[in-house]
This record gives C-alpha cells, sequence and structure tokens, in this order.
C-alpha cells in the first residue's frame, strides 16, 4: 500500500468524502446505546448486565469464528457485530438464561446474517432474527419479566441467569407483567409517569424510552441515522392508536399508552433503522415505517400476543426491497416523465 | 417416427382399454382393502370414544349414545351425526351423567373436547380436550396442568327458576382468584387458551343443559331399552 | 407406445442410489412438503417413511408390468389412479393400526399421492425398466426417503420435546425447543440436515480431485 500523499490517486468520482465510513458510523451507535444500557443495568441489575456481556460477545465471537472457518478476514472490526450483539441484548428480558442468550446470538448473527453474506446482505436484522428464534423456541423464559428496581439487584444473581445449559429455568422472584400484558391480559393500565420514566418491567433496555429518543436524536443530528423511519413509525403508531382510542377508549388504549409502553422505541430508533435491512430512498423509508406502524398497532390491538414489535419489524424487513423496486430513484439527467 | 413428420392417430381403443383396466382393478383392490378395514376402523373408534366418555364421566361403566331430533328428543343411536350425546350408565343401569362434544376457538387453532355432566349434582364432573393445536408448553396447558384440570371434577352449571337459562355462565378467572363454583382457575402465561375453554364450556352448557334436563327421561329410559 | 427399456444397470447400484447418491430428500429435495410437515417425531417420519415406502413400491410394480400396456398418451392419468389407490389402502391400514397415529398424520396420508418423488419414480424409472428392477428402486429410494425423514425427525424429537420414539432422553429439567416441533424448526432442520451434506460432498470431491492430480 503506497503512502498517502507521496502518490497521485486516481479514482471515480465523487472525491469528497464525508469519512463517515461503516465502524465510524457504528461507534456512534454503540456510543448512543451507552446511556440506555447503563439505565438498564440500574433498573435491572446484575441480570442486565450479564445478559448484555453475554449477548454482545455471542454476537462478536459468532462472528469471528465464522469468519474464520470460511478462511475470511474477520469483520468483527467494523464494529457492526458489536452493535447487533447490544441492540440483540437490550431486546431480551433480564433474568433469561445465559445459555439461551447465547443460542439466540449464534443463531441471529449465523442464520441472519452471515448465511445471507455478512454486512451488507443481511435481509433482516439480525439481533431481530436471534430473538424472534428464542421466541419460539422458549416462549416461557422469553415472557418472564422481573420487576425493575429490585433491592438486591447488585448483589445477586435471579436464579433463573444461571440456569445450567439445556436446562429449564427455575424463578425464584415472582415476575411482574410488561405495561403491555398487563393490559392485554388483565385490562390493567400502568402510570404515564412509570412509563416515560421506564421504570416498568420489560425487556432489559426497552423501557427508558427517554435515553432512546435522546441516543436517536444524537444519531440523527450527526447524520448517521434516517430520521423518517422512526418519525413515520411513531407517527403512525400515534395516529392509528388515537382513532381507535376516540372510537372505543375502554377497549383501546391511548396514544401515548402506546408509544411509550414496550420495545415502540427501542425497536424505531434502533432495530428499524437497520442500514441494510430498510429501504434506500426517503420515500421509501416513509412507507416503511408506516408499514410498522400499522402492523405494530395491528398485533397489539388485535393480536394473541402483547407484543407486536419485533414481527413488525422483520415483516417489514421482508418488504424493503420491494418498496425499493416500487420507488426507484429518477436516474439523473433523464426525463422526468416518458416522453410520448 | 411418424409422429415428426404427421400426427398420428391416438391410439383409442389401447387408451379405452389401460384407463378402464386400471380403473377397475383399483376400484376391486380399494374395495376389498375397504371391506377388510372397517370393522376394525369402526371398533378403534367406538374404543376411543369409550376411553374419553369414561374419563369425562367416572362412574360410568356402559356408553349409549343419543341424537337429538327436531331439537326436542333424544333417542339412542348406533352410529350417527350431527348433534351426538353420550349418556353413560353405571352398573345398575342407572345414569351417571351425560358427555357432550363441544368445540370452539382456541389460540393457535379449534380445540375440539368432551365433558360430563352430571344431572343429579347440576355439576360439570369431567373434561377433556380431544384435540388442539395450541402452543407446546404454553397452551397445551390445557392438557396438562393438573391444577387447571381439577377445575372440572366440580363446575357448577345449575340452571335458573325458569329451566331455560344457566343461573351463572361458565368463566375463566385470573389464577388463583376463583371464588365461586361456576368459575374456572386460568393458567397464567395461557391466558388465552385456558379462557378459551372456559367460553367453549360455557357456550355448550347454556345450549345442552337445558335440553337435557328437559328431556331427561328420554335419556334415563333410553338406557334401560338398550340394557340387555 | 410403449417406451424402450433402457440399457440395464447392476441391480445393486439401482438399490444404492436412492440411500446415498440421489436421497430423495437430501439430494433430490422432493417430497418437501411430507418431509417438513409429519417429522417433528420420530414416530410421525417413521410412519410417513414407511407408508409412503410402501405406496412407491405397489405403483412401481404395477407400473412397471404394465408399462407395455399403458400409451402413453394416458400414462400421467394412470400412474395417478395406481398411486391415488394405494394410498386409499394406505389410509384405510393406518386407520386400522392406530388411531391416534392417524390423527397424527393427518391429511399427509392423502397428501402422499401429489409427492413428486412416488409419480418421478413411476414415469421415470418404473415405465423404462423392469419390475425386479422397479422394485428394488421403489425400495431405495423408499428407504432412502424413510431414513432422510428420521434424521429429520430425530433432531426435532430430540431438541423439541427431549425425547426420542416417545422415551425421555434427559432429566426432567430439560428445557424443549418449541420451535422445533413447529414448522419453522422443520425449515431449520432440514437447512442444517442439507448444509452438512454439501460439506461432505464437496469435502469428498475436493479430496477425489487431490487422488487426481497427484501422480503415485
Amino acid at each position: 500500500m503506497p503512502e498517502p500523499g507521496k502518490t497521485l490517486d486516481i479514482d471515480t468520482s465523487p472525491h469528497l468524502k464525508s469519512g463517515a465510513s461503516v465502524d465510524i458510523i457504528m461507534r456512534n451507535v454503540v456510543v448512543a446505546l451507552l446511556p440506555i444500557s447503563v439505565f438498564a443495568i440500574y433498573l435491572f441489575g446484575l441480570a442486565a448486565l450479564v445478559t448484555l456481556i453475554a449477548a454482545t460477545l455471542s454476537c462478536v465471537l459468532t462472528e469471528h469464528l465464522l469468519c474464520r472457518a470460511n478462511d475470511k478476514p474477520s469483520t468483527v472490526g467494523d464494529w457492526s457485530v458489536v452493535v447487533t450483539g447490544v441492540i440483540y441484548g437490550l431486546t431480551l428480558p433480564p433474568g433469561l438464561p445465559v445459555w439461551m442468550v447465547i443460542v439466540g446470538g449464534v443463531t441471529g448473527v449465523g442464520l441472519g446474517k452471515f448465511l445471507f453474506g455478512g454486512l451488507g446482505y443481511n435481509a433482516f436484522n439480525p439481533a431481530l432474527i436471534g430473538r424472534a428464534f428464542l421466541q419460539a423456541a422458549f416462549p416461557v423464559a422469553m415472557t418472564s419479566w422481573y420487576a425493575p428496581l429490585a433491592a438486591d439487584r447488585f448483589v445477586t444473581l435471579p436464579s433463573s441467569t444461571l440456569t445450567l445449559p439445556f436446562a429449564t429455568p427455575v424463578y425464584d422472584v415472582l415476575t411482574g407483567p410488561t405495561p403491555l400484558a398487563a393490559l392485554k391480559f388483565d385490562g390493567d393500565v400502568t402510570a404515564t409517569g412509570d412509563l416515560l420514566l421506564g421504570l416498568t418491567s420489560g425487556s432489559t433496555g426497552e423501557t427508558g424510552a427517554v435515553l432512546i429518543l435522546a441516543g436517536g436524536l444524537y444519531l440523527i443530528a450527526r447524520n448517521m441515522m434516517n430520521w423518517r423511519i422512526p418519525a413515520a413509525i411513531l407517527l403512525t403508531v400515534f395516529v392509528l392508536s388515537w382513532i381507535f382510542h376516540r372510537i372505543d377508549p375502554g377497549s383501546y388504549p391511548d396514544p401515548v399508552f402506546m408509544l411509550f409502553a414496550g420495545g415502540l422505541m427501542l425497536g424505531a430508533v434502533f432495530m428499524a433503522t437497520d442500514m441494510v435491512a430498510s429501504p434506500m430512498t426517503g420515500l421509501g423509508c416513509a412507507l416503511y415505517g408506516l408499514l410498522i406502524g400499522a402492523l405494530v398497532v395491528v398485533i397489539r390491538l388485535w393480536g394473541g400476543m402483547p407484543e407486536g414489535v419485533m414481527y413488525a419489524i422483520l415483516l417489514a424487513n421482508a418488504f424493503s426491497p420491494h418498496i425499493d423496486n416500487l420507488i426507484r430513484p429518477r436516474v439523473y439527467g433523464t426525463q422526468r416523465r416518458e416522453s410520448p | 417416427m411418424t409422429e415428426t413428420t404427421q400426427p398420428a392417430r391416438p391410439p383409442v381403443w389401447p387408451m379405452y382399454r389401460s384407463l378402464v383396466g386400471i380403473g377397475v382393478l383399483c376400484a376391486v383392490l380399494i374395495v376389498l382393502v375397504f371391506d377388510g378395514t372397517r370393522p376394525i376402523i369402526a371398533r378403534n373408534r367406538a374404543e376411543a370414544l369409550e376411553r374419553a366418555v369414561f374419563t369425562v364421566l367416572p362412574d360410568a361403566t356402559r356408553r349409549v349414545t343419543f341424537a337429538l331430533v327436531d331439537e326436542r328428543r333424544f333417542e339412542p343411536v348406533t352410529n350417527g351425526s350431527g348433534s351426538l350425546l353420550h349418556a353413560g350408565f353405571d352398573a345398575d343401569d342407572r345414569l351417571v351423567g351425560v358427555a357432550v362434544e363441544a368445540g370452539g376457538m382456541g389460540y393457535a387453532d379449534t380445540i375440539s373436547l368432551l365433558y360430563g355432566y352430571s344431572p343429579a349434582a347440576e355439576t360439570i364432573v369431567g373434561m377433556q380436550v380431544l384435540t388442539s393445536k395450541e402452543t407446546p408448553g404454553l397452551g397445551d396447558k390445557i392438557q396438562t396442568d393438573e391444577d387447571f384440570l381439577a377445575n372440572f371434577a366440580a363446575l357448577d352449571v345449575k340452571l335458573d327458576e325458569t329451566g331455560t337459562t344457566l343461573r351463572h355462565r361458565i368463566e375463566t378467572v385470573k389464577q388463583g382468584t376463583k371464588s365461586e363454583p361456576w368459575q374456572i382457575d386460568g393458567i397464567t402465561g395461557a391466558t388465552i387458551s385456558s379462557e378459551a375453554i372456559g367460553d367453549i364450556l360455557a357456550a355448550s352448557s347454556a345450549y345442552w343443559v337445558p335440553l337435557i334436563r328437559r328431556r331427561l327421561e328420554d335419556l334415563e329410559t333410553g338406557g334401560i331399552d338398550a340394557a340387555p | 407406445m410403449p417406451l424402450p427399456d433402457l440399457p440395464p444397470t447392476t441391480p445393486t447400484d439401482e438399490f444404492v442410489k436412492g440411500l446415498w447418491r440421489e436421497n430423495p430428500v437430501f439430494v433430490q429435495v422432493l417430497g418437501m412438503c411430507p418431509v417438513l410437515a409429519v417429522s417433528n417425531s420420530a414416530v410421525n417420519a417413521l410412519a410417513m417413511g414407511l407408508a409412503t415406502t410402501f405406496v412407491m413400491l405397489m405403483s412401481n410394480l404395477l407400473v412397471s408390468s404394465l408399462r407395455n400396456f399403458i400409451p402413453k398418451q394416458v400414462r400421467i392419468a394412470s400412474y395417478i389412479l395406481i398411486i391415488a389407490t394405494f394410498v386409499t389402502i394406505v389410509d384405510y391400514v393406518i386407520a386400522a393400526i392406530s388411531l391416534e397415529l392417524y390423527n397424527a398424520l393427518g391429511a399427509f396420508i392423502s397428501l402422499i399421492v401429489v409427492n413428486c418423488l412416488i409419480l418421478g419414480r413411476a414415469e421415470a424409472f418404473a415405465s423404462k425398466h423392469g419390475i425386479g428392477m422397479a422394485a428394488l428402486d421403489a425400495l431405495g429410494m423408499g428407504i432412502g426417503f424413510t431414513v432422510a425423514l428420521l434424521c429429520l425427525g430425530g433432531v426435532r424429537e430430540i431438541l423439541g420435546s427431549g425425547s426420542l420414539f416417545g422415551v425421555a432422553l434427559f432429566p426432567e429439567a430439560f428445557q424443549p425447543w418449541v420451535v422445533m416441533i413447529l414448522p419453522g424448526g422443520g425449515f431449520f432442520t432440514l437447512a442444517g440436515w442439507l448444509l452438512l451434506i454439501n460439506y461432505l460432498k464437496e469435502r469428498r470431491e475436493a479430496a477425489s480431485v487431490m487422488l487426481q492430480e497427484t501422480p503415485e
């Protein structure tokens, strides 16, 4: 490799580059995820810490080992798999057995990313593939939640975290339902204040809505995230649930609850915006966000499950190439309309 | 070959011959096997039904199947379809209960079940899920959870004064909050499946219990007639 | 007009090819509907494999013995008729043997009739070979199909229910992987087996190329 500055570089345009390569963007995403992770550890203690570490390590190691096994240079250095791992960890319930965390991480990166050809070729968000696999494989463990702010959370690990591999986890503390489950199965509405502050039970990192929004704004300000996707998702969910709430306030929750409960914030800001699995054009992103938002509302209001953000995003991922096919940018210099 | 230059006339007679010949051969084969297996299949089905009926009517030792005729009265039938009831009799030919099949939508697919109704006690005395595709490990607790199944050993379905409606509709309540004899203690984590069982039982009992009580003598005498 | 018989090959070859080299599931990837749908337990897989083998054996025998009698214009109709007959027979026989098994296999017994593997063997092999060869071909393919189904059913039952042929393999605390007995698990397991078998084949081919290149 010639030393820079001493040779004449001959290259095609563009010649002015912003310098935002994959690893710089991904490192910024990790920075944006840090406060959320810290807050998750504050809420759920050691359980969240162990889950996050296991999730990140299992994803990074899977990618590294698969690259090595295929005699390819390891792609761990581009930080994208670290982002996948942290996001994956944030979507898991704290106290999920470590062995299940590892199974999901290996599946997500191996099946959801590597088999498709690695970064840039994955049709679906790998973190969500891992989580979806776990949801289908271990439905009980994936819907057992610990209450936040337990008194001994920094000194003891919940018994379920350290379950032996392939064994059924045993939960020593009675678990608390998430706000959405409480609404769906018992008809209890969680106080909006608790929702905003994130002081509810739920996945490790889905509760701190304010911090998630702050992280998203940071990335948008640095032009590293397409603001249209989260904006379209949140707007669609808000408008649709407002309409249904107006029709029948008794059976449909109010729009603020819908926005801040469950994994919507985390999903809209950090998972739907996966650069590979989302559409390329601005209009396409808006359409994609609209689809996710509508699916979330449909699954939450009429589906059998309390939460639908994961499936909504995975389904929309599947649509995203077709959206790109439908909305193609006009090639510069060509006619606006087909000339007669 | 002739086909390449000019299409040959298709061989009509061999076509008829082979299709009809194979058709007849196949028909004979099927009829033979059908005839040979029919009694065995019928016996298998009857045994499976009998097992289920005796499970939901623990005191019964003999079963007579009745059909609802003209939506008013019951008549014993040997085999039939439509609205069937299975009356269970004990060793002394006394009617101990009626097993009713019911079905409805569960979480994943329709659930069909059989429950036993005791006219003497005016309660449901047993329930068995016949087919369900509920999520293994979660929804299928409706078949395996012993605490849940214990609900159906005695479930109140008393009629009110008019004799046409139940005094209290069967309902599923949150696990651990059962306080009345007509409530089913649900399963946490299988809320939808356990509520589905409650709804199926509620709908079916609201229809069948008044009918059975009104025409109880049909079932009782039917048992004596059919006795050897 | 009957098709001319193909030149004979060794009987062993015709039998063995279905087991590995032309395995209907792992190499030809035929008949995926029953493979994915009823391989959620080893018993179901075995029953479906045996039922398919029986239908294939009988239809191959009949097609082969009638191959000079059936005009080629109506051959597909005749084959379907023959296959459907044996599927109906299997349907009755399974119901007579065990209602439980019959309910577990459900509509997939009747769907053996549209298993492209069976029609494929009738059309591609039995209509051009003698009775003995046709029977060997059907047996080989059928056993290959059954073994493949058992491979899937075994993995899915062990992970999904912690048992094999209904016998529990692990202590009480084993956590079943529910996804494995759901339809999705069928796809995952099939993909895993295909991956393994293609990897083995590739390695063997690479080894044989190496052998040819290096002179003695």
